[in-house]
């Protein structure tokens, strides 16, 4: 597997290599290999020991290494070596012990049989300092849904030592391009269990979920033009939302998951409009000679934030959604594009050309300050974590396409790449549901 | 010093349909846990084509000027400069004489910035040679204007040249699209 090097002092690097091999319809068996590196961390990480969970060894060992991974690769917790402890949720805790280890939290658990034939993952998270029992819970599994529970116990743990939800049971979608195929994947988190929604001899930009999880908006150039399409994940049933006359394109769900907002050109240059998430009318948004386009909700669903050219270069504004006249949001620079709301309403994240590199920024909405989050040259279509906390974003090393993701404070850096082909047009779901 | 750990976790990723992960509830506040089959299996899609038609010879010999489709521009430009106004001419006076021909014109841009405003500034150049088709007796209801953007770069290149170029109109017939 190619790895890059960071070259970034101190920098810790966490590998965690999965193959989902599938089968690509006449292509034979191709392997697609997601890995993640782990480059900088929080400033304050969290000593955690997560002891090996009991029961069956081969299975348990592996929850256990979800559980761990996913809290390490969030750059907030260090973990603290748990080996030789043999521990389950029902054991008593010496915290005296477990404070010379140097954890401040320590979980424990053990998978085992359900009364109904699968298993059962269970496990209790404990306060070393206060020494006290900070909850647990059981989830019920099955040995391929295995990762599925270890994601859960891994929020579980996350939300109850930081105080925010975790996202470890989220899934990301994104395009891979491979001798001249483009793929619309889905995978979880962490990069593992890519499953391909959607196949095409012809480009796939702008997936886009919605609120709820079940499908993806995204543009399809299948018909030798820009499209919009809903794709329902779980029958693979699609319809056309848009498909005017000239191109359609940066579909946008609103909050509430009925409306979107695209982009058509049926009148004239790029300008935004919202239509039913079931098609239909169009009913137009903005107004300039220029382009408008990107358009994105904000979470209350109040405005839009779009980029436009109105003003001779390209930059971000924002527009109630009711209509009027629309607000300059970015001032700095003459190319500020592609603009991400952070679910929490707190920031604004987009894509910034400083000195001729396509950079990472983010704006705190509140004094509308800006910051430079990246180092790299070709950062394109940023996505936040629903939790707010990391930015997931399309770059290029090597001149090839690689995800990487970004904590909102620039802190905690990771990296995924497929060694397949080139990834880009990343987009991070909703929490689950 | 720098470590890696690998875990090949080949048989957990493939599994296809997630299943049910439920709650068994907790007496100390465990989140309760919803089935993810509702949205979690993913079905798996491919999309169709269009077929391509005959086309008259005067559209494809390469001595008719006819055969030439690309019109060039400059750099965050969409105004079509005076080197392809006959390219243009010639094309906007066959459809004013074969008003059953119908074009679809692709705009494109190199591959630098984002993805969607190269869309819309792709929109814009083909929107500039259909305007001077328009201007020139070509009735709208012939042409389409469309954006490909940076997604189909005809030069694969990262390089000025490769750059220049991908910032291209192309006119295509019906039965080319």
């Amino acid at each position: 597997m190619p790895l890059q090097n960071m070259n970034l002092s101190n920098s810790r690097r966490f590998v965690l290599a999965g193959i989902a091999a599938f089968l690509l319809g006449g292509a034979g068996l191709v392997q697609a290999q997601l890995s993640i590196q782990i480059t900088g961390a929080g400033a304050n990480q969290i000593p955690v020991a997560i002891a090996d969970f009991g029961g069956d060894v081969g299975t348990s060992r592996a929850l256990t290494s979800v559980v761990r991974a996913d809290l390490e690769r969030s750059g907030l917790f260090r973990l603290v070596d748990a080996s030789g402890a043999a521990l389950t949720e029902a054991s008593p805790v010496d915290y005296m012990a477990w404070k010379a280890r140097g954890a401040d939290a320590l979980a424990a658990g053990s998978l085992g049989p359900s009364p109904d034939g699968r298993l059962e993952a269970r496990f209790r998270l404990y306060d070393v300092n206060r020494q006290n029992n900070l909850g647990g819970a059981a989830y019920l599994t099955t040995v391929p849904q295995l990762r599925a529970a270890g994601h859960r116990i891994a929020d579980y743990i996350y939300e109850k030592l930081t105080g925010e939800r975790g996202i470890f049971s989220t899934r990301i979608a994104y395009v891979v391009k491979s001798g001249g195929r483009y793929e619309l994947q889905i995978a979880d988190s962490d990069g593992q269990n890519a499953q391909t929604a959607l196949v095409s001899r012809e480009p796939i930009i702008s997936p886009a979920w919605s609120p709820d999880g079940s499908r993806i908006a995204y543009v399809s150039f299948e018909n030798k033009k820009p499209i919009v399409f809903v794709h329902s994940l779980a029958t693979g049933k699609r319809h056309v939302v848009a498909n005017f006359k000239g191109s359609n394109s940066a579909p946008a769900w609103s909050p509430d998951g009925q409306r979107l907002a695209v982009v058509l050109t049926k009148d004239g240059s790029s300008q935004i409009y919202l239509i039913s998430a079931s098609g239909g009318a169009a009913q137009r948004l903005t107004s300039s000679a220029g382009i408008d386009t990107e358009p994105q909700f904000s979470p209350d669903g109040a405005w839009v934030y779009f980029t436009s050219d109105r003003g001779g270069s390209p930059q971000i504004y924002r527009v109630s959604t009711s209509g009027g006249a629309p607000e300059r949001v970015t001032f700095e620079g003459n190319y500020n594009v592609t603009p991400r709301p952070s679910p929490d309403g707190k920031s604004l994240a987009f894509i910034a050309r400083r000195e001729g590199r396509f950079q990472l920024a983010i704006m705190d909405l509140a004094s509308r300050q800006v910051q430079i989050l990246s180092d790299s040259h070709k950062d394109e279509s940023p996505s936040f974590a629903p939790n707010s906390r990391m930015i997931l974003l399309a770059t290029e090393i090597g001149g090839r396409g690689v995800l990487s993701a970004v904590s909102a404070d620039g802190r905690i850096k990771q990296r995924l790449s497929v060694a397949a082909g080139d990834v880009r047009e990343p987009a991070w779901g909703p929490f689950f549901q | 010093m720098k470590t890696s750990m690998k875990v090949s976790l080949a048989s957990l990723a493939v599994a296809l349909a997630l299943a049910g992960c439920g709650s068994t509830g907790d007496k100390e506040g465990g989140a309760p846990v919803e089935s993810r089959d509702s949205n979690a299996g993913v079905a798996r899609v491919e999309a169709g084509g269009v077929q391509s038609g005959k086309l008259p010879a005067v559209l494809t010999d390469p001595n008719s000027i006819l055969s030439k489709r690309s019109i060039y521009f400059a750099l965050d430009r969409y105004d079509v400069s005076e080197q392809y106004r006959a390219l243009v001419n010639a094309h906007a006076k066959f459809l004013v004489e074969n008003r059953q021909f119908k074009i679809l014109i692709q705009g494109n841009t190199d591959e630098r910035g984002s993805r969607e405003y190269n869309l819309s500034l792709g929109q814009k150049r083909a929107d500039a040679v259909k305007r001077m088709m328009v201007l020139l007796g070509v009735r709208e209801d012939q042409i389409e204007s469309v954006s490909l953007g940076e997604e189909k770069p005809r030069a694969e290149g990262h390089n000025e040249e490769a750059w220049a170029e991908n910032r291209r109109a192309d006119i295509l017939y019906a039965g080319e699209y």
